[in-house]
């Protein structure tokens, strides 16, 4: 009886302290422990960075079954930020990521393929200015493990290049800057 | 025979009852040229591409004229409250009534326009450099949501509307020079009928 006990306990603790547990994660936008950064070449002599300030997004992580991986999130493209107000302007308009027809950006995956290092290729597709195109993300585990204050986080780490001309942006930045390569962190809170 | 009516330039820097001082007149004219000129140059400036030569040069010319404009203006409305501006020569009750709801209004678009240009480029706390002089003015101490977006499409309908009334303007003043016939247009050149 007692041992009995015991052994459910131990098959309890074992369940939630596991990392080997499937769950869904909200990405930690709240706390801003996630971050969406571009880098474009400027004509060829430097990266130019920046980000998208707003978003929210989710996924799902099983470190026993990461094939089953997921992914969701959605971008407030208004909320682009270069540090310089002339520039998001420009970004901003018709010219570019023309944010008042196209306000929202995201990104859906659609399949995981997982390497041995807890990372693999994230497939997916990404609606960006009204376009939707197929886009894999090569992503990098960085860690999971229990919170300070009583949660459960996991966090990732991605690069992805993207060629604004395949979603119908066409203006000419120069033949340096025909690629926008993306960075992105994610860290979740498990629900 | 009549006397003999010649024009002469009024020597006078200020305006008295009947006439415009050249003070006004040369700060009318230049904020008038000023902003005929920035209209389309502003226009000009949505169309450069990156890879312009223009794209370095022409937005800091717009900037630059843009905050002498707002100088000019500041003295000018300063000198209006201490210095009246002539009485309104005889007309119809209906069109003094017009032209001074179309003075004010011109005043305010433009004060609109040029605070809204202001607020475009210091949305991120930047300065404004005046030529890439030495000289930059300050953007204001605190900044709001989308503040580039929003001055930006302020800047844009309310200069546009500026523009469209100083064509009314103009044409109200040539309709004074030929058709009225008085010196309403003859004052604003500082000029005087001497006998």
């Amino acid at each position: 009886m007692k041992a009995k006990y015991i052994k459910g306990l131990a098959l309890a603790s074992l369940i939630t302290a596991s990392p080997l547990y499937a769950a869904d994660y909200v990405i930690d936008t709240k706390g801003a422990h996630a971050s969406i950064e571009f880098r474009i070449s400027h004509l060829g002599t430097s990266w130019l960075k920046g980000r998208f300030n707003t978003f929210t997004g989710e996924f799902s992580y099983d470190a026993a079954k990461p094939e089953a991986s997921s992914v969701s999130v959605n971008v407030d493209v208004a909320s682009f930020d270069s540090n310089h107000a002339e520039r998001n302007k420009h970004i901003r308009s018709d010219e570019f990521l023309n944010v008042d027809k196209h306000p929202t950006a995201s990104f859906k995956s659609t399949s995981f393929t997982p390497n041995e290092n807890g990372g693999g290729v994230m497939k997916g597709m990404l609606t960006l200015y009204g376009t939707a195109k197929e886009i894999a993300i090569d992503v990098e585990k960085v860690g999971e493990g229990k919170d300070p204050w009583g949660g459960y986080r996991a966090g990732f780490s991605g690069t992805v290049a993207i060629q604004p001309k395949d979603f119908g942006m066409n203006y000419q930045l120069g033949p340096a800057a025909e690629t926008v390569y993306m960075d992105l962190n994610i860290e979740g809170i498990r629900k | 025979m009549g006397p003999i009516l010649a024009m002469v330039l009024n020597h006078k820097l200020r305006n008295d009852e009947n006439s415009y001082g050249w003070g006004p007149v040369v700060m009318h004219w230049l904020i008038a040229f000023a902003i005929i000129g920035l209209y389309p140059l502003g226009l000009y400036i949505e169309t450069l591409d990156y890879y312009d030569p223009a794209y370095r040069t022409v937005p800091i010319w717009h900037k630059s004229i843009g905050i002498m404009v707002a100088f000019t203006l500041a003295i000018r409305l300063i000198w209006r409250a201490f210095n009246k501006p002539p009485k309104p020569l005889p007309q119809p009750a209906v069109m003094q009534t017009m032209a001074k709801a179309a003075h004010f209004l011109l005043y305010l678009l433009l004060l609109i326009t040029i605070v809204s240009g202001y607020l475009i480029s210091t949305a991120d706390g930047r300065a404004i450099e005046l030529f890439n002089t030495l000289i930059s003015i300050p953007a204001p101490p605190v900044e709001f949501q989308n503040q580039e977006d929003l001055a930006g499409a302020v800047h844009f309908i309310v200069a546009t509307l500026l523009i469209t009334l100083a064509a009314v303007h103009a044409i109200a003043a040539l309709k004074h020079h030929f058709i009225d016939k008085d010196t309403t247009l003859k004052r604003m050149l500082a000029l005087r009928e001497e006998a």
